[in-house]
């Protein structure tokens, strides 16, 4: 490569899509690329996340951005030392993010070492009882998260708020509810990386004994040792399945198979057995409709509960295969009986040494590893679900009070604009007039909607600058699957038109017809025995899995969500292509090697 | 009954007949009594080959051929090894050595075409192809044409090389015995090896397979460049394919009653000569055949052109793989970092940055 030049472009030289030039306003200061720090930033490498955020954010978004990984950082930098590695430093271009992990200086690692090691090992050494007190904290905020209203203003104070003396107004609590709100979302997402990146070390330490000993023993297998088969994660499609069976031995399935949501509970209600099935329904949605057909990082994410219709056509689908004959719980002592074979099948290839260290790095590993898969219900589902769902109420107060016309309109702000515009309603109900906000707002939004339009119109820059010489930071590694084979993929790009490579996600080969989605709205068109070809899949798309031959991601590691549920579902999975949504169109013939990491075009 | 003194079937052979059977009938004997799919047929045992050896004087005719050598002279060896030869070779066997074998081979069936090859006892020795060890006669019919090859089995105990090889170690020469195996000729389609470990760099994941076209004597012999298939041996995956060009293969022709060499069609010769249901078959046996010796193996099998799909693979052989066993139990031991002090290094020292 030509020293002069980057193999990827400087963040100065990109330029706004067309129609998008404004779109730095949109963002805070502290999220864009300052041209008074240009040389400092251009010496980083910064590799898109599209995995997290795959479309350009809207202004009230960037509260997850924010959160998460300034959670990540002060684990990795405040609380345990991580020896080599502090947080991850983050900026928004053109509407994407852009992350570039800080690293340690190399004089300063051997300090942290002993403080790292007291701290880790106090978490490592009381897991369990550290995480049944996690598992309080997080239902106690959620339980508070929940709690939390937001009610129009009155047009007069009660008469106790004279009578009782209380001298304060209900703009008061408006205030404090929506404060409350902000920072049980900021506490969650403390919480939510208290133990991930110890999760990550130890399987980390675990995956490294397992190259050492077997070079080439696929990072699939590492993962099937690891993994379990009773995550939390599996509980909502679960949960769709028993129903569907139970409609099923009920005599009431018909009942649900047509109409909107609403008709066909008030069907099943008449049905025989419908009371039954409906009372499983009801106790179901709490908690486990809390599942986002997203990631939960977007206010435009559709949990299920908000949105009956997505669970109930994922239980008319199960209805029909019960009705075929099909099984469609997952075979879990099957699952399990699997993970023992594998298991056993590597250890008696070790010498009775190795064989002792690899019982001990497994066994730490198991024990961290559910909290690695079940964090995410918690906290991107069901925390983060009761969060969205307490701003859109909030929304859509705003604009019953004439704020804005759309009932989303205050996602196009920012959550500090928020604030000002919570203060100019309060202001103006106070002093009797009307709110400045209702002449400013609409304009500014549909500003706002063009701008994101415009920038949502071309897919990001996947990286930018140069990167280093090897990858080694694990999390990037583990977490996005940013490894320098990977990197070297994308800037190699489009030299090779027959085929794509990504990683190895889940072993298998499978040929048949691609589905091209880029939207969870989409689901409904995949057709039994498709290759699914997507940006990237998100827990609650599990019920589709059953149906699809194969999973070919844009974006994800080995531990992406593709990956775990194919293993799942043994079908074959490659992710982190970097343009499958791009190379492939539906209909297009395809060849998945999992066990390689290959997509061929066959036609 | 003679039968089990000269002979024995390699359904009722087991490991402690090593002696009598050598290393390749004993195996067979084994995999067979396990259920392996391996081609019928028997051993012709030590006992057999001594009973000639003490018949009519054989065996001092050969001491007294042998005192004739002179290791330094290659002429001495050269021209006692032939005379031994020609000697067994011509020697009527005794009557109820041969009756035994013509025995065998009848209850094998109707004149069904046979591979004839030696199975040697001294299995353990560095260069065992002195043994005659590589001797095979493939595509041989007939029970007089059996008896033949059985006595060109043991001759090949005598060839030039195995002489001057025990003279020279000081192996004593009459103690080498030598079985002989007498196998239904399988009408390979496809044949070869698999190794449950890769002989590149001996990583025991995995199971690599060479295949070609007809016998898989091509392929053990380097005759032709094989298809190379790669087989996670866990995950049961195949994970790399490599299709040469197989441009020749041996195939039995019933007129001649030999296994000839022919060329491959144009259109035959660069298509996968294994399916990935065979692939994985193979594959399977090979592991099996691993976990039954507990040791890695090195085993040739052959696709059956002649019985339906899912019977028609056949074990030929298995054996120990050496090479990389050896050098595994010659490995210095490093110790392992556990705990916390693994996690920090695994941290500070990620895999992506060790060499």
């Amino acid at each position: 490569m030509d020293a002069q030049k980057s193999m990827f472009p400087s963040a100065f030289d990109v330029p706004a899509p067309k129609g998008g030039e404004d779109w730095q306003g949109l963002y805070p200061y502290y999220t864009n690329f300052q041209p008074s720090r240009r040389a400092e930033d251009d010496q980083k490498f910064w590799f898109c996340n599209s995995q997290h955020w795959p479309t350009p954010l809207r202004p009230f978004d960037v509260i997850m951005l924010d959160f998460a990984i300034k959670c990540l950082g002060q684990y990795n930098t405040r609380h345990l030392l991580v020896p080599p590695a502090n947080g991850v430093d983050y900026r928004i271009l053109n509407g994407f993010v852009y992350f570039s992990p800080v690293g340690v200086a190399p004089e300063d690692i051997e300090a942290r070492v002993p403080q790292f090691m007291e701290r880790a090992g106090h978490y490592f050494g009381n897991w369990d009882d550290l995480l049944a007190n996690w598992k309080t904290k997080v239902l106690s905020a959620i339980k508070e998260l929940d709690a939390i209203s937001f009610h129009k203003l009155p047009e007069v104070e009660d008469l106790e708020v004279i009578t009782g003396g209380k001298g304060l107004d209900s703009t008061t609590h408006l205030f404090e509810n929506y404060d409350h709100a902000i920072n049980l979302a900021y506490r969650i997402w403390q919480y939510h990386f208290e133990f991930l990146n110890l999760g990550y070390a130890a399987y980390l330490d675990f995956f490294g004994f397992m190259k050492e000993q077997f070079p080439t023993v696929p990072d699939q297998a590492i993962a099937k040792m690891v993994q379990g088969v009773n995550s939390e994660l599996f509980r909502p499609d679960d949960e769709i399945k028993k129903l569907a069976k139970l409609a099923v031995e009920l005599g009431c399935a018909d009942a649900l198979k047509s109409g909107t949501v609403d008709e066909a509970l008030a069907a099943v209600a008449a049905a025989p057995g419908g009371d039954t099935w409906l009372k499983q329904w009801e106790d179901a949605k709490d908690p486990w409709f809390n599942f986002t057909s997203g990631n939960g990082f977007y206010s435009t994410d559709k949990y299920w509960i908000d949105h009956l219709d997505i669970p109930l056509g994922y239980l008319r689908d199960y209805i029909e295969r019960v009705e075929a004959g099909e099984e469609i719980m997952r075979p879990t002592a099957a699952l399990i009986a699997e993970r023992d074979r594998i298991t056993a099948e590597y250890r008696d290839m070790m010498d009775p040494e190795a064989q002792e260290v690899f019982d001990g790095k497994l066994g730490l590993s198991r024990v961290v590893f559910p909290y690695v898969e079940d964090h995410n219900f918690y906290i991107e589902h069901w925390a983060l679900g009761v969060f969205w769902r307490k701003m859109r109420e909030l929304s859509e107060l705003l604009a019953s009070e004439g704020m804005w016309d759309d009932p989303e309109g205050m996602f196009y702000l920012h959550r500090n604009e928020v604030r000002d515009v919570i203060w100019d309603y309060s202001q103006a109900w106070a002093i009797g007039t009307e709110t400045h906000g209702r002449d400013v707002w609409n304009t500014e939004i549909a500003r706002r909607k063009g701008i994101l339009t415009a920038l949502a119109s071309e897919p990001p820059v996947q990286a930018l600058n140069n990167p280093p010489e090897v990858i080694t930071e694990p999390f990037t590694i583990m977490l996005w699957g940013i490894t320098s084979e990977a990197v070297a993929r994308w800037g190699a790009a489009d030299e090779d038109s027959a085929g794509l490579k990504g990683m190895a996600g889940s072993p298998g080969v499978v040929e048949g017809v691609a589905r091209v989605l880029r939207s969870p709205d989409q689901l409904s068109e995949l057709q039994k025995g498709e290759i699914l070809v997507t940006p990237v899949t998100a827990p609650s798309w599990a019920p589709v899995f059953g149906k699809i031959g194969a999973a070919v991601t844009d974006i994800g590691g080995m531990m992406s969500h593709a990956a775990i549920v194919c293993r799942e579902y043994g079908l074959p999975a490659v992710t982190g292509t970097g343009n499958a949504t791009a190379k492939i169109k539906t209909g297009m013939r395809l060849r998945v090697d999992g066990n390689n990491g290959t997509v061929e075009i066959l036609d | 009954m003679t039968t089990d003194l000269y002979t024995l079937p390699f359904d009722r052979i087991s490991h402690d007949d090593f002696n009598r059977v050598g290393g390749k009938c004993a195996s067979l004997g084994e995999m067979t009594q396990a259920g392996v799919a391996v081609p019928p047929g028997f051993a012709v045992t030590t006992e057999a080959y001594a009973a000639m050896l003490d018949h009519h004087g054989v065996r001092a005719e050969i001491e007294r051929h042998l005192r004739g050598i002179d290791a330094e002279d290659l002429d001495t060896v050269e021209r006692a090894a032939h005379a031994i030869q020609i000697r067994i070779r011509s020697h009527p066997l005794p009557e109820d050595v041969e009756a035994a074998i013509r025995v065998g081979y009848a209850a094998m069936g109707d004149d069904i075409p046979v591979a004839v090859r030696s199975s040697a006892t001294a299995e353990d020795l560095p260069d065992a192809s002195f043994a005659g060890q590589q001797d095979t006669y493939l595509w041989v019919r007939g029970a007089d044409e059996v008896v033949n090859h059985v006595r060109d089995c043991w001759a090949s105990l005598f060839t030039t090389r195995a002489v001057a090889y025990r003279e020279k170690n000081n192996i004593p020469h009459i103690d080498v015995l030598m079985s002989v195996g007498v196998q239904k000729m399988v009408n390979a389609r496809a044949a070869g090896v698999a190794m449950t470990l890769d002989p590149s760099n001996g990583d025991r994941t995995r199971i690599v397979i060479d295949s070609s076209w007809g016998l898989g004597e091509t392929v053990v012999s380097g005759l032709v460049t094989p298809d190379n298939f790669v087989v996670e041996k866990v995950l049961q995956e195949i994970m790399d394919r490599t299709i040469s060009d197989k441009h020749i293969e041996l195939v039995g022709d019933a007129a001649l009653g030999q296994a000839v060499e022919r060329e491959v069609e144009a259109d035959r010769r660069r298509i996968p000569s294994l399916s990935d249901d065979e692939i994985m078959a193979v594959a399977m046996l090979a592991k099996r055949l691993e976990k039954q010796n507990k040791c890695p193996q090195d085993v040739e099998w052959a696709i059956d052109a002649d019985l339906p799909a899912g019977e028609n693979l056949l074990a030929l052989q298995s054996r120990p793989e050496t090479i990389w066993s050896q050098k595994a139990k010659a490995k210095p031991k490093h110790p392992f970092a556990t705990g916390m002090t693994s996690i920090v290094g695994t941290l500070t020292n990620p895999l992506a940055s060790r060499k």
